[in-house]
């Protein structure tokens, strides 16, 4: 469960999240990416393919991330999500703000 | 080191009908909420069959009710609980999840849908919770919520 960091070779940072995605983990995510930011990342990718579910404060630290990443000049990707995980943005209009890709080498290739 | 979380299950069975009772009390602590979801939809699903949608909508607004009443509701004063209490009977799932706060007035609450809102952090748990069962109702003092998912 938690948060796992690594390098693509094309210099993507891709941060998997495994279990949830919540209220009580949401600022350990957060501090990764700023982290991850203000070492110089630009291109970065969160993979949701071991996801079990996320709620909304999950989602808020995702909008921040994104606003975040796009101050900085940089780009977020989502990738991994399940039709179930899937809905919950669609629900909340939160896929027309994020760039949603279903594997992550799609994300990847598409930088 | 023991868990805070106090929990309760009762099993009946009339008529060849079996229904599940699970209470669960727990701390103002979110870090108590994600146990908190595993053990309410394990006990409450044993030995029923559940679709995995209608497993990830149950464990996403308990989570969703869990932190309004924690952060919102008992404003994380750990002196205060919030009580679960989660029915299933073949038809249904009802759950209710209360806190010690002053209650709130659940219709002052906006959809968090407008453009200029999709920026915002937070103000999307109340609408999520409303999206994903079938019935939400509060009661009169507004820290009580029930939310009622229809069995497939």
């Amino acid at each position: 469960m938690g948060f796992s960091q690594t390098k693509d070779p094309r210099g993507v940072t891709v941060v998997q999240v495994d279990g949830q995605l919540i209220v009580g983990n949401r600022q350990e995510l957060k501090d990764m990416v700023q982290a991850a930011v203000e070492k110089g990342d630009r291109r970065l990718l969160i993979d949701f393919s071991r996801t079990g579910y996320i709620d909304s404060s999950g989602l808020g630290a995702l909008v921040s991330i994104s606003k975040r990443i796009r101050e900085s000049g940089g780009e977020l990707r989502l990738s991994g999500l399940n039709d179930d995980l899937r809905s919950l943005f669609e629900l909340t209009k939160l896929d027309t703000l994020f760039a949603i890709t279903e594997t992550p080498e799609q994300a990847l290739t598409s930088f | 080191m023991t868990s805070p979380l106090r929990l309760c299950v009762r099993r009946t069975s009339a008529s060849g009908e079996s229904a599940t009772l699970v209470t669960l009390r727990l701390p103002s602590d979110v870090s108590c909420i994600e146990e908190a979801v595993e053990l309410v939809t394990r006990h409450c699903l044993a030995g029923h069959h559940a679709t995995s949608t209608t497993q990830f909508r149950l464990r996403v607004v308990l989570s969703e009710a869990l932190t309004n009443a924690i952060i919102r509701g008992n404003g994380e004063d750990r002196t205060k609980w919030v009580d679960v209490r989660a029915e299933l009977v073949p038809e249904r799932i009802r759950v209710s999840v209360t806190d010690e706060g002053p209650g709130f007035d659940p219709d002052s609450v906006p959809e968090p849908l407008r453009p200029e809102q999709l920026d915002e952090a937070n103000g999307r748990g109340l609408y999520l919770i409303r999206k994903l069962v079938d019935t939400v109702e509060f009661n009169e003092r507004g820290n009580s919520i029930c939310m009622i998912l229809r069995r497939p």
